[in-house]
């Protein structure tokens, strides 16, 4: 057998059947599920908003890198193949997180402010 | 394994190519493509996030939110349970893409192209409860120029369906060149790349509906 034939069998072996992508599209249906008792849960005040927040965030972080891993196939591909896409994944990830950080938690005043603009077109009439 | 059946298999493995990597450089060519997407879909959702709750008018996407100047929005505009429907049915077309991948890679000529048709109705569902959803919005006058939430909440979705719209018509063009048998196994990484498509579009609505639907 020559090393190219090993590696379409090792190839054929590393990607698993349909009965293992079933159950992952279960787990995907599950988890969305539970999000949205997450949500239900947080609106009928059983645990507190960042409570709420933490647990949807877990589980679609769940979501994602089981799409990505098997769905994608990610985990069976070339290593280069993650990498192309974690790199501007992490990159947007910090841009979010970024953001987030600056208008919702270090911003002070400066969007609190955003309230209390009159609009320029009022201003002219006064 | 004999020679013949070594290179048929060289033949239909997108794995084995003479580049410089090794691999196939339409397969890296749309990684690249996905990880462009990546940051696209990674501003968006960060201008989304930097104006959520600054909207210094109605409607809000919540009940009971109160505004900037201290006056309460009223009644929210997203409707969740219609939202997680679809969001159950994109969910699940990424699973009959699976399924579609793995029939025509084991030459399956019926069951290859049923799934992507499956897969492409998946998708249609999705975008009619988003047709549906934008309308409801613009009669409560949830408009693109409404408010902040408006035009964040429009962009960020509405460039999503756009991505929905073009994967459908790529899925049922290759279900089409599938029934008129031009998708083998011979050709199956026209099938994985639309695959990837899918998945990505799939994995952009995984972040966007907690964020935009669920977390307050």
């Amino acid at each position: 057998m020559t090393s190219e034939t090993r590696e379409i069998v090792h190839d054929q072996h590393t990607h698993p059947g349909w009965r293992f992508y079933a159950v992952i599209g279960v787990i995907l249906l599950v988890f969305t599920a539970l999000e949205v008792v997450g949500y239900v849960g947080e609106t009928r005040g059983w645990y507190s908003s960042g409570a709420a927040a933490a647990i949807i965030l877990l589980l679609s972080a769940v979501k994602f890198f089981s799409v990505v891993a098997y769905y994608m196939h990610l985990k069976f591909d070339n290593k280069l193949f993650t990498g192309i896409f974690v790199f501007p994944a992490l990159l947007g990830t910090l841009v979010i997180g970024g953001m987030i950080l600056l208008f919702h938690v270090l911003h002070g005043e400066a969007t609190a402010i955003h309230g209390d603009i009159t609009p320029r077109a009022e201003v002219s009439a006064q | 394994m004999d020679s013949s059946h070594a290179l048929a298999a060289h033949a239909a493995s997108p794995a084995h190519i003479d580049t410089s990597t090794g691999l196939d450089s339409r397969k890296m060519a749309f990684w690249t493509f996905i990880g462009s997407e990546c940051l696209l879909f990674g501003s968006l959702i960060a201008t989304y996030m930097a104006y959520k709750g600054n909207s210094v008018k109605g409607p809000c996407p919540h009940d009971g939110m109160i505004l900037p100047n201290g006056q309460p929005c009223g009644e929210g505009v997203l409707n969740i349970p219609l939202t997680t429907f679809s969001t159950f049915i994109l969910l699940m077309s990424s699973v009959a893409m699976v399924f579609a991948l793995y029939n025509v890679q084991r030459g399956e000529r019926k069951w290859g192209p049923f799934w992507l048709f499956m897969t492409a109705l998946g998708g249609s569902i999705f975008l009619g409860c988003q047709v549906y959803e934008f309308t409801e919005f613009y009669r409560e006058g949830m408009t693109l120029h409404a408010n902040l939430f408006g035009s964040t909440f429009f962009v960020l979705t509405g460039f999503h369906g756009a991505h929905v719209t073009v994967g459908i018509i790529y899925l049922i063009t290759l279900g089409v060149m599938g029934l008129r048998g031009r998708i083998g196994p011979e050709r199956t990484l026209n099938v994985e790349i639309a695959g990837l498509y899918w998945h990505f579009v799939d994995v952009i609505w995984i972040i966007i509906f907690p964020l935009v639907y669920l977390i307050k």
